[in-house]
Protein backbone atom coordinates (compact mmCIF):
# COMPACT_ATOMS: atom_id res chain seq x y z
CA UNK A 1 0.00 0.00 0.00
CA UNK A 2 1.61 3.53 -0.80
CA UNK A 3 0.55 6.41 1.18
CA UNK A 4 0.80 9.90 0.53
CA UNK A 5 0.62 12.34 3.08
CA UNK A 6 0.45 15.93 2.30
CA UNK A 7 1.66 18.35 4.86
CA UNK A 8 1.51 22.21 5.02
CA UNK A 9 4.09 24.38 7.17
CA UNK A 10 2.26 27.05 8.94
CA UNK A 11 2.84 29.22 11.94
CA UNK A 12 2.87 27.28 15.34
CA UNK A 13 -0.47 27.65 16.94
CA UNK A 14 0.30 30.27 19.72
CA UNK A 15 1.92 32.65 16.98
CA UNK A 16 1.25 36.67 17.56
CA UNK A 17 -0.35 36.92 13.77
CA UNK A 18 1.01 40.18 11.74
CA UNK A 19 1.51 41.08 8.11
CA UNK A 20 3.65 43.11 6.23
CA UNK A 21 3.46 46.90 5.89
CA UNK A 22 1.33 46.54 2.75
CA UNK A 23 -0.63 43.71 4.45
CA UNK A 24 -0.65 41.37 1.88
CA UNK A 25 1.81 38.79 3.43
CA UNK A 26 2.06 36.94 6.71
CA UNK A 27 4.79 38.49 8.66
CA UNK A 28 7.45 35.45 8.50
CA UNK A 29 10.19 37.39 11.23
CA UNK A 30 10.95 35.64 14.35
CA UNK A 31 7.57 32.99 13.88
CA UNK A 32 8.46 29.25 14.24
CA UNK A 33 6.62 27.19 11.52
CA UNK A 34 5.49 23.75 12.34
CA UNK A 35 3.66 20.61 10.48
CA UNK A 36 -0.18 21.86 10.60
CA UNK A 37 -1.50 20.09 13.48
CA UNK A 38 -4.41 18.87 11.18
CA UNK A 39 -1.63 16.71 9.05
CA UNK A 40 -0.01 15.35 11.81
CA UNK A 41 -3.05 12.98 12.07
CA UNK A 42 -2.97 12.05 8.40
CA UNK A 43 0.79 11.43 9.18
CA UNK A 44 0.74 9.39 12.21
CA UNK A 45 -2.21 7.70 10.49
CA UNK A 46 -0.77 6.52 7.58
CA UNK A 47 2.90 5.51 9.41
CA UNK A 48 0.38 3.16 11.93
CA UNK A 49 -1.23 1.45 9.39
CA UNK A 50 1.32 0.90 7.23
CA UNK A 51 3.27 -0.91 10.06
CA UNK A 52 -0.08 -2.41 10.92
CA UNK A 53 -0.13 -4.46 7.46
CA UNK A 54 3.90 -4.86 8.09
CA UNK A 55 4.79 -3.61 4.20
CA UNK A 56 4.10 -0.44 2.15
CA UNK A 57 5.75 3.22 2.32
CA UNK A 58 4.52 6.50 3.55
CA UNK A 59 5.37 9.32 1.32
CA UNK A 60 5.71 12.89 2.52
CA UNK A 61 4.63 15.90 0.20
CA UNK A 62 5.02 19.64 0.51
CA UNK A 63 3.75 22.50 -1.67
CA UNK A 64 6.93 25.01 -0.12
CA UNK A 65 10.02 26.75 -0.67
CA UNK A 66 13.16 25.24 0.75
CA UNK A 67 12.11 26.65 4.13
CA UNK A 68 10.01 23.64 4.45
CA UNK A 69 12.20 21.36 4.56
CA UNK A 70 13.00 21.32 8.60
CA UNK A 71 9.33 20.12 8.52
CA UNK A 72 9.50 18.19 6.01
CA UNK A 73 12.83 16.20 7.51
CA UNK A 74 10.59 16.40 11.10
CA UNK A 75 7.66 14.31 9.23
CA UNK A 76 10.60 11.70 7.97
CA UNK A 77 11.96 11.69 11.77
CA UNK A 78 8.40 10.64 13.15
CA UNK A 79 8.38 8.05 10.32
CA UNK A 80 7.90 8.57 6.58
CA UNK A 81 10.00 6.65 4.04
CA UNK A 82 10.64 9.59 1.52
CA UNK A 83 9.71 12.76 0.74
CA UNK A 84 8.73 15.17 -2.35
CA UNK A 85 8.96 19.00 -2.04
CA UNK A 86 7.36 21.15 -5.02
CA UNK A 87 9.44 24.15 -5.04
CA UNK A 88 6.80 27.14 -4.98
CA UNK A 89 4.95 29.23 -2.72
CA UNK A 90 1.64 28.00 -2.43
CA UNK A 91 -0.80 30.89 -4.18
CA UNK A 92 -3.85 29.12 -3.11
CA UNK A 93 -5.56 25.88 -2.56
CA UNK A 94 -6.12 25.40 -6.49
CA UNK A 95 -2.96 25.86 -6.82
CA UNK A 96 -1.70 23.20 -4.48
CA UNK A 97 -4.21 20.56 -5.13
CA UNK A 98 -2.51 20.58 -8.75
CA UNK A 99 0.56 19.75 -7.63
CA UNK A 100 -0.76 16.79 -4.98
CA UNK A 101 -3.12 15.71 -8.09
CA UNK A 102 0.25 15.22 -10.53
CA UNK A 103 2.46 14.11 -8.15
CA UNK A 104 -0.63 11.18 -6.96
CA UNK A 105 -0.95 10.39 -10.33
CA UNK A 106 2.40 10.01 -11.65
CA UNK A 107 3.21 8.05 -7.94
CA UNK A 108 0.30 5.51 -8.25
CA UNK A 109 -0.32 5.94 -4.68
CA UNK A 110 -3.39 4.00 -3.27
CA UNK A 111 -4.76 6.61 -0.19
CA UNK A 112 -3.89 10.13 -0.10
CA UNK A 113 -4.14 11.87 3.23
CA UNK A 114 -4.28 15.13 4.64
CA UNK A 115 -5.67 17.40 7.51
CA UNK A 116 -8.80 18.79 7.73
CA UNK A 117 -7.65 22.00 6.87
CA UNK A 118 -4.41 24.26 7.50
CA UNK A 119 -4.89 26.57 10.32
CA UNK A 120 -3.57 29.55 8.42
CA UNK A 121 -5.57 29.42 5.50
CA UNK A 122 -8.35 27.31 6.92
CA UNK A 123 -9.61 26.38 3.22
CA UNK A 124 -11.03 22.75 4.01
CA UNK A 125 -10.45 22.88 0.06
CA UNK A 126 -7.47 21.17 -0.83
CA UNK A 127 -8.62 17.68 -0.82
CA UNK A 128 -12.08 17.97 -2.55
CA UNK A 129 -10.21 19.75 -5.38
CA UNK A 130 -7.51 16.49 -5.48
CA UNK A 131 -10.74 14.40 -5.43
CA UNK A 132 -11.94 15.88 -8.44
CA UNK A 133 -8.80 16.18 -10.23
CA UNK A 134 -7.95 12.50 -9.80
CA UNK A 135 -11.32 10.79 -10.84
CA UNK A 136 -11.50 9.36 -6.67
CA UNK A 137 -13.70 9.60 -3.96
CA UNK A 138 -13.04 11.85 -1.35
CA UNK A 139 -14.04 11.57 2.22
CA UNK A 140 -13.88 14.69 4.47
CA UNK A 141 -13.32 15.13 7.58
CA UNK A 142 -12.59 11.80 8.61
CA UNK A 143 -12.46 11.33 12.25
CA UNK A 144 -11.29 7.20 11.68
CA UNK A 145 -9.73 5.19 9.38
CA UNK A 146 -9.20 1.39 8.95
CA UNK A 147 -7.72 -0.46 6.46
CA UNK A 148 -9.00 -4.22 5.15
CA UNK A 149 -7.09 -4.88 1.66
CA UNK A 150 -8.12 -2.39 -0.70
CA UNK A 151 -11.08 -0.95 1.20
CA UNK A 152 -11.01 1.95 4.03
CA UNK A 153 -13.67 2.18 6.35
CA UNK A 154 -14.20 5.93 7.91
CA UNK A 155 -16.04 7.78 9.96
CA UNK A 156 -16.77 11.26 8.77
CA UNK A 157 -18.18 14.08 10.66
CA UNK A 158 -21.44 15.20 10.14
CA UNK A 159 -23.76 18.02 11.97
CA UNK A 160 -24.30 16.51 14.96
CA UNK A 161 -23.15 13.11 14.15
CA UNK A 162 -21.06 10.71 12.13
CA UNK A 163 -21.38 8.66 8.86
CA UNK A 164 -19.63 5.07 8.51
CA UNK A 165 -18.72 5.22 5.12
CA UNK A 166 -16.09 2.32 2.51
CA UNK A 167 -14.45 2.72 -0.42
CA UNK A 168 -12.24 1.35 -2.13
CA UNK A 169 -8.40 2.57 -3.25
CA UNK A 170 -7.51 5.18 -4.34
CA UNK A 171 -9.15 7.29 -2.17
CA UNK A 172 -8.77 11.07 -0.60
CA UNK A 173 -9.17 11.35 3.13
CA UNK A 174 -8.76 14.80 4.94
CA UNK A 175 -7.99 13.82 8.87
CA UNK A 176 -8.97 15.48 12.02
CA UNK A 177 -9.87 14.43 15.55
CA UNK A 178 -9.40 11.61 17.10
CA UNK A 179 -8.07 9.38 14.39
CA UNK A 180 -4.84 9.24 16.34
CA UNK A 181 -2.29 10.72 18.55
CA UNK A 182 0.13 12.10 17.06
CA UNK A 183 3.79 10.94 17.29
CA UNK A 184 6.43 13.25 18.01
CA UNK A 185 10.05 12.19 16.89
CA UNK A 186 12.19 9.92 18.79
CA UNK A 187 16.07 10.50 18.83
CA UNK A 188 16.54 7.44 16.25
CA UNK A 189 13.83 8.51 14.20
CA UNK A 190 15.24 12.17 14.03
CA UNK A 191 19.48 10.57 12.67
CA UNK A 192 17.72 8.39 10.38
CA UNK A 193 14.91 11.29 8.85
CA UNK A 194 18.74 12.80 7.53
CA UNK A 195 19.84 10.11 5.30
CA UNK A 196 16.07 9.82 3.59
CA UNK A 197 15.13 11.05 0.37
CA UNK A 198 14.12 14.05 -0.42
CA UNK A 199 13.25 15.24 -3.93
CA UNK A 200 12.55 18.44 -4.70
CA UNK A 201 10.53 18.88 -7.71
CA UNK A 202 9.41 22.01 -9.97
CA UNK A 203 5.01 23.28 -10.05
CA UNK A 204 3.32 22.16 -12.87
CA UNK A 205 -0.40 23.60 -14.44
CA UNK A 206 -2.14 26.66 -14.28
CA UNK A 207 -1.46 30.00 -11.76
CA UNK A 208 -4.14 30.50 -8.89
CA UNK A 209 -7.98 30.95 -8.94
CA UNK A 210 -7.81 33.47 -5.84
CA UNK A 211 -5.53 36.06 -4.52
CA UNK A 212 -5.27 37.59 -1.60
CA UNK A 213 -6.01 41.35 -1.80
CA UNK A 214 -5.13 42.53 1.65
CA UNK A 215 -5.07 40.84 5.19
CA UNK A 216 -6.55 42.68 8.03
CA UNK A 217 -6.91 41.99 12.13
CA UNK A 218 -10.12 42.13 13.99
CA UNK A 219 -11.13 45.14 15.05
CA UNK A 220 -10.12 44.96 19.39
CA UNK A 221 -12.39 44.06 21.79
CA UNK A 222 -13.35 47.30 24.27
CA UNK A 223 -12.24 45.30 27.39
CA UNK A 224 -14.05 42.99 29.92
CA UNK A 225 -17.05 44.67 31.79
CA UNK A 226 -16.40 42.43 35.14
CA UNK A 227 -19.49 41.53 37.12
CA UNK A 228 -19.72 40.66 40.63
CA UNK A 229 -19.46 37.15 41.27
CA UNK A 230 -22.75 37.72 44.18
CA UNK A 231 -24.23 39.71 41.75
CA UNK A 232 -24.34 37.10 38.76
CA UNK A 233 -28.05 37.45 37.90
CA UNK A 234 -27.13 40.81 36.58
CA UNK A 235 -24.98 39.40 33.79
CA UNK A 236 -28.18 37.89 32.25
CA UNK A 237 -29.79 41.49 32.28
CA UNK A 238 -26.95 42.77 30.29
CA UNK A 239 -26.76 40.17 27.87
CA UNK A 240 -30.66 40.89 26.99
CA UNK A 241 -30.49 44.64 27.58
CA UNK A 242 -26.89 45.72 26.73
CA UNK A 243 -25.82 43.36 24.28
CA UNK A 244 -28.72 41.98 23.20
CA UNK A 245 -27.78 38.37 22.55
CA UNK A 246 -30.86 36.50 24.79
CA UNK B 1 -27.25 34.16 -16.02
CA UNK B 2 -28.33 33.42 -11.98
CA UNK B 3 -27.11 33.12 -8.63
CA UNK B 4 -27.61 28.94 -7.55
CA UNK B 5 -27.89 28.76 -3.29
CA UNK B 6 -27.40 25.16 -1.69
CA UNK B 7 -29.49 24.30 0.90
CA UNK B 8 -29.24 21.79 3.02
CA UNK B 9 -32.27 19.90 4.86
CA UNK B 10 -32.44 17.70 8.08
CA UNK B 11 -35.91 16.05 8.88
CA UNK B 12 -37.91 18.17 6.33
CA UNK B 13 -36.30 21.08 7.79
CA UNK B 14 -34.34 23.70 6.24
CA UNK B 15 -31.49 24.23 8.19
CA UNK B 16 -30.51 27.67 9.94
CA UNK B 17 -27.29 27.98 8.46
CA UNK B 18 -28.93 27.13 4.77
CA UNK B 19 -31.41 30.25 5.94
CA UNK B 20 -28.77 32.82 5.87
CA UNK B 21 -27.06 31.03 3.17
CA UNK B 22 -30.30 31.72 0.89
CA UNK B 23 -30.28 35.04 2.19
CA UNK B 24 -26.42 35.75 1.29
CA UNK B 25 -27.27 34.48 -2.34
CA UNK B 26 -30.69 36.52 -2.94
CA UNK B 27 -28.53 39.30 -1.88
CA UNK B 28 -25.69 39.09 -4.23
CA UNK B 29 -28.07 38.13 -6.80
CA UNK B 30 -29.96 41.42 -6.15
CA UNK B 31 -26.29 43.62 -6.85
CA UNK B 32 -26.13 41.45 -9.91
CA UNK B 33 -29.26 42.07 -11.00
CA UNK B 34 -30.50 39.02 -11.84
CA UNK B 35 -32.38 35.96 -8.99
CA UNK B 36 -31.18 33.40 -6.92
CA UNK B 37 -32.41 30.25 -7.48
CA UNK B 38 -32.00 27.60 -4.50
CA UNK B 39 -31.23 23.23 -5.37
CA UNK B 40 -32.61 21.28 -2.45
CA UNK B 41 -30.81 18.64 -0.71
CA UNK B 42 -31.28 16.29 2.38
CA UNK B 43 -34.79 15.64 3.60
CA UNK B 44 -37.31 18.65 2.59
CA UNK B 45 -40.79 19.03 2.59
CA UNK B 46 -42.22 21.16 -0.45
CA UNK B 47 -43.81 23.38 2.24
CA UNK B 48 -40.87 24.62 4.29
CA UNK B 49 -38.68 24.56 1.06
CA UNK B 50 -41.46 26.83 -0.77
CA UNK B 51 -40.83 28.77 2.41
CA UNK B 52 -37.56 30.13 1.15
CA UNK B 53 -39.48 32.79 -0.69
CA UNK B 54 -38.99 34.47 2.65
CA UNK B 55 -35.70 35.18 2.34
CA UNK B 56 -35.92 36.40 -1.29
CA UNK B 57 -35.48 32.73 -3.43
CA UNK B 58 -37.16 33.12 -6.55
CA UNK B 59 -37.41 29.09 -7.29
CA UNK B 60 -36.24 26.16 -5.56
CA UNK B 61 -35.24 22.76 -7.47
CA UNK B 62 -35.77 19.77 -5.69
CA UNK B 63 -34.56 15.54 -6.86
CA UNK B 64 -36.48 13.76 -4.37
CA UNK B 65 -34.41 10.77 -4.81
CA UNK B 66 -34.14 8.85 -1.85
CA UNK B 67 -31.21 8.43 -1.58
CA UNK B 68 -29.57 12.24 -1.13
CA UNK B 69 -31.58 12.11 2.10
CA UNK B 70 -28.20 11.29 3.58
CA UNK B 71 -25.04 13.15 1.99
CA UNK B 72 -23.29 11.54 -0.22
CA UNK B 73 -20.29 13.15 -2.30
CA UNK B 74 -20.19 12.11 -5.54
CA UNK B 75 -23.99 12.66 -5.79
CA UNK B 76 -23.97 15.73 -4.32
CA UNK B 77 -21.50 17.07 -6.79
CA UNK B 78 -23.24 15.76 -9.84
CA UNK B 79 -26.84 17.12 -8.42
CA UNK B 80 -25.63 20.78 -8.03
CA UNK B 81 -23.25 21.10 -10.64
CA UNK B 82 -26.28 20.04 -13.23
CA UNK B 83 -28.32 22.41 -11.66
CA UNK B 84 -25.38 25.14 -12.24
CA UNK B 85 -25.41 24.07 -15.90
CA UNK B 86 -29.36 24.46 -16.17
CA UNK B 87 -29.67 27.63 -14.24
CA UNK B 88 -26.22 29.31 -16.12
CA UNK B 89 -25.44 29.72 -12.35
CA UNK B 90 -21.87 32.29 -12.56
CA UNK B 91 -22.56 32.61 -8.61
CA UNK B 92 -22.50 29.18 -6.48
CA UNK B 93 -23.24 29.65 -2.75
CA UNK B 94 -22.99 27.43 0.11
CA UNK B 95 -22.84 26.86 3.83
CA UNK B 96 -18.93 26.45 5.06
CA UNK B 97 -20.58 23.52 6.55
CA UNK B 98 -19.17 20.07 6.28
CA UNK B 99 -21.45 19.21 3.46
CA UNK B 100 -20.50 22.69 1.82
CA UNK B 101 -16.85 22.80 1.91
CA UNK B 102 -16.30 19.14 1.14
CA UNK B 103 -19.11 19.33 -1.97
CA UNK B 104 -17.93 23.48 -2.92
CA UNK B 105 -14.22 21.92 -3.23
CA UNK B 106 -14.88 19.18 -5.77
CA UNK B 107 -17.70 22.02 -7.63
CA UNK B 108 -15.16 24.12 -8.08
CA UNK B 109 -12.87 21.94 -10.35
CA UNK B 110 -15.78 20.07 -12.29
CA UNK B 111 -17.14 23.97 -12.72
CA UNK B 112 -13.80 25.52 -13.11
CA UNK B 113 -14.90 28.18 -10.96
CA UNK B 114 -12.71 30.14 -7.81
CA UNK B 115 -13.69 29.31 -4.65
CA UNK B 116 -13.26 30.79 -1.16
CA UNK B 117 -14.45 29.46 2.07
CA UNK B 118 -14.31 30.59 5.50
CA UNK B 119 -16.64 34.05 4.26
CA UNK B 120 -18.05 36.04 6.52
CA UNK B 121 -19.80 39.63 4.56
CA UNK B 122 -21.62 40.06 1.72
CA UNK B 123 -19.16 40.18 -1.10
CA UNK B 124 -17.33 43.83 -2.72
CA UNK B 125 -17.97 43.57 -6.52
CA UNK B 126 -16.39 46.48 -8.32
CA UNK B 127 -16.34 46.48 -12.29
CA UNK B 128 -14.91 43.06 -13.41
CA UNK B 129 -13.58 42.81 -9.50
CA UNK B 130 -15.63 40.13 -6.88
CA UNK B 131 -14.27 40.77 -3.68
CA UNK B 132 -15.01 38.71 -0.76
CA UNK B 133 -14.05 38.53 3.24
CA UNK B 134 -13.11 35.77 4.95
CA UNK B 135 -11.68 34.46 7.80
CA UNK B 136 -8.22 33.32 8.20
CA UNK B 137 -5.66 32.09 10.64
CA UNK B 138 -8.12 30.03 12.75
CA UNK B 139 -10.13 33.41 13.54
CA UNK B 140 -6.67 36.16 14.25
CA UNK B 141 -7.16 37.38 10.95
CA UNK B 142 -9.44 38.16 8.05
CA UNK B 143 -8.01 37.79 4.43
CA UNK B 144 -9.89 39.82 1.25
CA UNK B 145 -9.82 37.95 -1.39
CA UNK B 146 -10.18 38.24 -5.46
CA UNK B 147 -12.22 35.66 -6.90
CA UNK B 148 -10.88 35.42 -10.91
CA UNK B 149 -12.43 33.64 -13.17
CA UNK B 150 -16.29 33.75 -14.75
CA UNK B 151 -17.55 31.08 -12.24
CA UNK B 152 -17.56 31.91 -8.40
CA UNK B 153 -18.18 29.82 -5.70
CA UNK B 154 -18.92 30.89 -2.12
CA UNK B 155 -19.16 29.14 1.25
CA UNK B 156 -20.73 31.12 3.95
CA UNK B 157 -19.51 31.06 7.44
CA UNK B 158 -22.49 30.00 9.65
CA UNK B 159 -23.71 32.92 11.68
CA UNK B 160 -21.97 36.15 9.59
CA UNK B 161 -25.44 36.92 7.78
CA UNK B 162 -28.78 37.79 9.50
CA UNK B 163 -31.17 35.67 7.99
CA UNK B 164 -33.94 38.02 6.07
CA UNK B 165 -37.39 37.56 6.65
CA UNK B 166 -39.83 38.42 4.05
CA UNK B 167 -43.03 36.77 5.82
CA UNK B 168 -45.67 35.16 3.56
CA UNK B 169 -43.75 35.16 0.43
CA UNK B 170 -43.44 31.63 -1.19
CA UNK B 171 -41.55 30.57 -3.71
CA UNK B 172 -42.09 27.89 -6.26
CA UNK B 173 -40.89 24.31 -5.95
CA UNK B 174 -39.59 22.84 -8.83
CA UNK B 175 -38.70 19.23 -9.18
CA UNK B 176 -34.99 18.82 -10.47
CA UNK B 177 -33.39 15.49 -11.79
CA UNK B 178 -29.48 15.29 -12.51
CA UNK B 179 -30.06 11.51 -14.19
CA UNK B 180 -28.20 9.88 -11.33
CA UNK B 181 -26.61 6.80 -11.52
CA UNK B 182 -25.69 3.91 -9.04
CA UNK B 183 -22.22 5.17 -9.72
CA UNK B 184 -22.97 8.53 -8.22
CA UNK B 185 -23.43 6.60 -4.84
CA UNK B 186 -20.58 4.63 -4.59
CA UNK B 187 -19.53 6.56 -1.42
CA UNK B 188 -22.72 6.73 0.26
CA UNK B 189 -22.64 6.23 3.87
CA UNK B 190 -22.88 2.55 4.92
CA UNK B 191 -24.58 3.66 8.22
CA UNK B 192 -25.57 7.23 9.79
CA UNK B 193 -25.45 7.99 13.30
CA UNK B 194 -26.53 10.81 15.19
CA UNK B 195 -25.04 11.89 18.51
CA UNK B 196 -26.95 12.83 21.81
CA UNK B 197 -27.45 16.83 21.41
CA UNK B 198 -28.16 18.91 24.33
CA UNK B 199 -31.92 20.20 24.33
CA UNK B 200 -31.10 18.95 20.62
CA UNK B 201 -29.45 21.96 19.75
CA UNK B 202 -26.29 21.35 17.52
CA UNK B 203 -23.50 23.03 17.99
CA UNK B 204 -22.03 24.08 14.74
CA UNK B 205 -25.99 25.71 14.46
CA UNK B 206 -26.35 27.26 17.47
CA UNK B 207 -27.19 30.41 18.45
CA UNK B 208 -25.63 30.49 21.65
CA UNK B 209 -23.40 28.15 23.29
CA UNK B 210 -22.33 27.27 27.11
CA UNK B 211 -18.90 25.74 27.28
CA UNK B 212 -17.05 23.83 30.42
CA UNK B 213 -12.99 23.03 30.78
CA UNK B 214 -11.53 21.83 33.68
CA UNK B 215 -12.93 24.10 35.81
CA UNK B 216 -15.78 21.96 36.14
CA UNK B 217 -13.58 19.33 38.15
CA UNK B 218 -15.79 16.87 36.52
CA UNK B 219 -18.27 15.15 34.34
CA UNK B 220 -20.54 14.47 36.96
CA UNK B 221 -20.60 18.27 37.55
CA UNK B 222 -21.43 18.74 33.81
CA UNK B 223 -25.53 19.11 34.93
CA UNK B 224 -24.43 22.75 36.22
CA UNK B 225 -23.45 23.58 32.45
CA UNK B 226 -26.61 21.51 30.99
CA UNK B 227 -28.93 23.14 33.03
CA UNK B 228 -27.90 26.98 31.83
CA UNK B 229 -27.49 25.91 28.36
CA UNK B 230 -31.33 24.25 28.50
CA UNK B 231 -32.70 27.55 29.98
CA UNK B 232 -30.93 29.97 27.54
CA UNK B 233 -31.80 27.45 24.58
CA UNK B 234 -28.11 27.04 23.69
CA UNK B 235 -25.46 23.92 23.02
CA UNK B 236 -23.28 22.51 25.19
CA UNK B 237 -19.30 22.58 24.58
CA UNK B 238 -15.98 21.78 26.32
CA UNK B 239 -12.29 22.53 25.95
CA UNK B 240 -9.72 20.17 24.70
CA UNK B 241 -8.63 18.67 27.74
CA UNK B 242 -12.07 18.10 29.22
CA UNK B 243 -12.70 15.83 25.63
CA UNK B 244 -9.12 15.07 25.81
CA UNK B 245 -9.93 12.77 29.00
CA UNK B 246 -13.14 11.75 27.89
CA UNK B 247 -15.33 13.82 30.57
CA UNK B 248 -17.29 14.94 27.34
CA UNK B 249 -17.20 13.62 23.37
CA UNK B 250 -15.38 14.83 20.69
CA UNK B 251 -17.90 16.28 18.93
CA UNK B 252 -18.33 18.83 21.68
CA UNK B 253 -14.92 20.15 21.90
CA UNK B 254 -14.17 23.49 20.39
CA UNK B 255 -10.88 25.01 19.21
CA UNK B 256 -7.89 24.68 16.46
CA UNK B 257 -8.46 21.50 16.42
CA UNK B 258 -11.80 20.73 17.29
CA UNK B 259 -15.03 22.54 16.35
CA UNK B 260 -15.00 26.25 15.37
CA UNK B 261 -17.87 28.05 16.19
CA UNK B 262 -19.35 31.80 16.00
CA UNK B 263 -22.34 32.03 17.80
CA UNK B 264 -23.89 35.28 19.37
CA UNK B 265 -23.25 33.93 22.80
CA UNK B 266 -20.03 31.64 24.07
CA UNK B 267 -20.16 31.46 27.91
CA UNK B 268 -16.57 29.76 28.96
CA UNK B 269 -16.93 28.20 32.12
CA UNK B 270 -13.95 27.36 33.99
CA UNK B 271 -12.19 27.58 30.91
CA UNK B 272 -8.55 29.49 31.06
CA UNK B 273 -8.21 30.50 27.05
CA UNK B 274 -5.34 28.60 25.95
CA UNK B 275 -4.71 30.27 22.20
CA UNK B 276 -5.48 27.19 20.98
CA UNK B 277 -9.06 27.64 22.35
CA UNK B 278 -9.58 30.85 21.57
CA UNK B 279 -9.12 30.26 17.80
CA UNK B 280 -11.94 27.91 17.70
CA UNK B 281 -14.63 30.57 19.38
CA UNK B 282 -12.94 34.46 18.74
CA UNK B 283 -15.63 34.83 16.03
CA UNK B 284 -18.21 34.63 18.70
CA UNK B 285 -20.51 37.79 18.90
CA UNK B 286 -20.39 38.36 22.65
CA UNK B 287 -18.24 36.52 24.37
CA UNK B 288 -18.66 35.71 28.33
CA UNK B 289 -16.10 34.21 30.63
CA UNK B 290 -16.67 33.15 34.31
CA UNK B 291 -13.27 31.93 35.90
CA UNK B 292 -12.30 31.90 39.68
CA UNK B 293 -8.60 33.19 38.56
CA UNK B 294 -8.73 36.55 37.94
CA UNK B 295 -5.23 36.21 35.77
CA UNK B 296 -6.88 33.87 33.17
CA UNK B 297 -5.95 34.83 29.74
CA UNK B 298 -9.55 34.37 28.62
CA UNK B 299 -10.76 37.39 30.33
CA UNK B 300 -8.66 39.51 27.60
CA UNK B 301 -10.78 38.07 24.93
CA UNK B 302 -14.18 38.40 26.62
CA UNK B 303 -16.58 41.39 26.94
CA UNK B 304 -18.15 39.89 30.00
CA UNK B 305 -16.33 38.38 33.10
CA UNK B 306 -17.41 37.06 36.35
CA UNK B 307 -13.97 36.21 38.71
CA UNK B 308 -15.76 34.09 40.69
CA UNK B 309 -16.66 30.06 41.29
CA UNK B 310 -18.34 27.99 38.36
CA UNK B 311 -20.14 25.84 41.35
CA UNK B 312 -21.40 28.94 42.65
CA UNK B 313 -22.10 31.38 39.50
CA UNK B 314 -24.13 28.77 37.02
CA UNK B 315 -26.88 27.58 39.12
CA UNK B 316 -26.99 32.02 39.64
CA UNK B 317 -27.03 32.24 35.87
CA UNK B 318 -29.57 29.49 35.60
CA UNK B 319 -32.13 30.79 38.17
CA UNK B 320 -31.75 34.37 36.45
CA UNK B 321 -32.91 33.06 33.28
CA UNK B 322 -35.62 31.23 34.32
CA UNK B 323 -36.87 34.31 36.26
CA UNK B 324 -36.84 36.43 32.75
CA UNK B 325 -39.13 34.63 31.43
Amino acid sequence: MKFLVCISNVPDTTTKITFTPDNKEFNKAGVQFVINPWDEYALTRAIELKEAQGSGTVTVLNVGEADTEPNIRKALAIGADDAIRVNAHPKDAYFVAQQIASVAKEGGYDVILMGKESIDYNGFQVHGMVGEMLGIPTVAPAMKLDMNGNTATLEREIEGGKEIVEVNTPFVASCQQPMCEPRIPNMRGIMTARTKPLKVIEPVGEGARTEVAEYALPPKKQGVKLIPAENAGELIKLLRNEAKVI
Amino acid sequence: MSVLVVVECDNGEVKKSSLEVASYGSQVAQMLGTSATAIAVGEATEANLAKLGEQGISKVLYDAEPRLKDFVNGAYTKLIAAAAQQEDAKVIILANSNIGAAVGSRLSVRLQASLATNVVELPQINGGQFLVKRGAFSGKAFADVVLQGERKIIAVKKNSIEPLHEAGKTAPVVSFSAQLSDADFADAPKQVIMQDQAGGILLPEADRVVSGGRGMKGPENWHLIEDLAKALGAATACSKPVSDVDWRPHHEHVGQTGITVSPNLYIACGISGAIQHLAGVNSSKVIVVINKDPEAPFFKAADYGIVGDVFDVLPKLTQAVKELG
